[in-house]
């Protein structure tokens, strides 16, 4: 079996994939990365299957030793990954020679970068997923965060790669942007005034308390109409709730499944990457658009996604 | 029933629009329904109080169309048997380290330790559903007389076990999270496992009753 070794695992570094998704009976989220697009992306860069596991890391890259070699591909963000001081470009897979060690180190651009090894990382599955839930400590790699002196199995490579290249555009039109789509809440008339004025463009901060379950938003207090009690409910991904402070929060890939507080909007599907690569201090702004129109979206990205010949050159 | 778009890919269908027995029973029978004879373009289930969110394939199916299969799906979920309750008993030693809020509970209702234990443990609860974290139960109704509010500002940690009242719910922490929650006291139980069978110790519909036991007895089925 061959290894990758953490040497220093950055500033929060998980195992992920595709997440879990269909156990909210069970009060389990789904997880999986928060940026579905680059890990799928990086995957198909190796020919592994779109969703195999792979390292996310958030604004600091660590340092991965192989010790018996691997070829990997680097997707998201540019975290100026190195061997040997020679620069690895993203979005291309590389070969890492026996007892190297690929370095990486501060975002230049975006929140999270994924380091996918081709045949995947090997950690057991939980519910049919091999992605880390932090808050419960369930899947990937012991339910944790990787820490210094991790080595995890690697998948064995059992023919060559390809050198795959992605066409020209594909990355341009699958950008993550600072202006995230989104449909209306089902408690938007909770908020008459600060919805039309939220969704006509407003300005929000990403705050620095914010994670993989949560991005709060700091920006136009946002103070609900209605004073009722709300009876809690299921969250959607995506979902923009307001606390009683009158705070925005984007619910986000490690959610609680169910919550209280009114939601006045939520992030579209075809926008739920870019969400993914916000960093604290970046500022966002939002766009209303119809549940049709999110809908076409969404096809036609599943379509670009799912099409090797649209993707590869 | 009700329906309101809660995403591009996600339905909110209401049963109804208060807490209680009647909403419950509609959220059971339509649960148990699409568990049985699931459909396909159904990704996920979130049941709650009075509602399901159901989240869909929208590259199969758009809002009207989930519409018309769960309005389906709920003529004849009304059809079904209720079916029987399972009772779930959960042991609790109540109070001092397990259960740092029991007092002050106490105190906010003038009552004694004591008579908050005797209300939380003579009720059967419903378990309502799970959500926060897997295998958090939200069961009730509590009693009125002991009913208190969350924490102004959780605890950032709270222990495995720990059994919490807000409002007039009731639950069990099955991990070691923040909450909001008066901590009452503690189970030896494991509340979600992941090596079992089902991996929860509550499922939704299911009936709770708790029962007190020493620190002792605590002690001794911890390490059992």
């Amino acid at each position: 079996m061959s290894l990758l070794v953490v040497e220093s695992a950055g500033l929060l570094t998980t195992v992920q994939d595709f997440g879990r998704e269909g156990y909210g009976v069970l009060g389990v989220s789904a997880s999986g990365a928060a940026d579905a697009v680059a890990l799928r992306l990086g995957n198909l860069l190796l020919e592994n299957k779109a969703g195999t596991p792979a390292l996310e890391m958030t604004l600091m890259g660590g340092t991965f030793l192989f010790p018996d070699g691997a070829v990997i591909c680097l997707a998201g963000a540019n975290l100026g990954a190195q061997v040997d001081g020679k620069a690895l470009e993203l979005w291309r897979p590389h070969a890492i020679l026996p007892g190297k060690s690929v370095v990486l180190g501060a975002t230049r651009d975006f929140a999270r970068c994924y380091l996918c090894v081709a045949g995947g990382i090997g950690v057991a599955e939980f519910l049919g997923s091999a992605s880390t839930h932090l808050l419960s400590g369930l899947g990937g790699w012991e339910g944790r965060a990787l820490r210094k002196g991790d080595m995890l199995p690697i998948g064995r490579l059992e023919k060559n790669i390809r050198r795959r290249k992605l066409r020209a555009g594909v990355l341009d039109g699958l950008k993550p942007g600072k202006t995230l789509r989104v449909t209306r809440g089902p408690q938007s008339d909770w908020f008459p005034e600060e919805a039309g004025a939220m969704l006509a463009g407003g300005e929000f901060l990403v705050s620095e308390e914010s994670n993989r379950m949560g991005l709060r938003l700091d920006g136009p207090r946002l103070a609900a109409r209605r004073k009722a009690e709300m009876i809690s409910e299921g969250t959607p991904l995506g979902a923009i709730q307001v606390t009683p402070s009158g705070q925005a929060i984007i619910l986000f890939v490690e959610q609680q499944t169910t919550g209280g507080y009114p939601k006045i909007a939520n992030v579209i599907g075809a926008d739920l990457h870019c969400v993914g690569q916000l960093r604290p201090r970046d500022t966002i702004r939002f766009e209303e658009v119809s549940l049709e129109a999110a809908r076409a979206l969404w096809i036609e990205q599943q379509r670009l996604l799912g099409s090797e010949e649209r993707l590869f050159a | 029933m009700r329906f309101q778009a809660a995403s591009d890919q996600a339905l909110l269908v209401y049963l109804g629009e208060e807490i209680g027995a009647a909403a419950h029973e509609g959220v059971v029978r339509l649960v148990r329904l699409l568990q049985q004879d699931p459909v396909a373009w159904i990704r996920n289930i979130q049941p709650a109080y009075c509602s399901l969110l159901i989240t869909f394939d929208a590259t199969v199916v758009d809002h009207a169309e989930v519409q018309v299969k769960l309005s389906e799906y709920e003529t004849r979920a009304e059809k079904m048997p209720a079916g029987n309750a399972r009772l779930v008993e959960v042991p609790v030693c109540y109070g001092g380290e397990f259960g740092p809020d029991l007092e002050v509970v106490a105190a906010q209702h003038g009552l004694q330790a004591e008579q908050v234990v005797e209300l939380h443990i003579a009720r059967t609860y419903q378990t309502y559903f799970l959500g926060f974290v897997p295998g958090f139960a939200y069961l009730g109704d509590l009693a009125e007389e002991i009913a208190t509010p969350r924490l102004e500002t959780p605890r950032k940690e709270v222990a495995a076990g720990s059994v919490g009242i807000a409002g007039r719910q009731t639950a069990v922490y099955p991990f070691a999270t923040p909450g909001g929650w008066r901590l009452i006291g503690r189970t030896p139980l494991e509340m979600f496992r992941k090596d079992r069978e089902p991996m929860d110790l509550i499922a939704i519909g299911d009936q709770v009753k708790f029962r007190p036991i020493t620190r002792a007895e605590f002690l001794a089925m911890r390490r059992a």
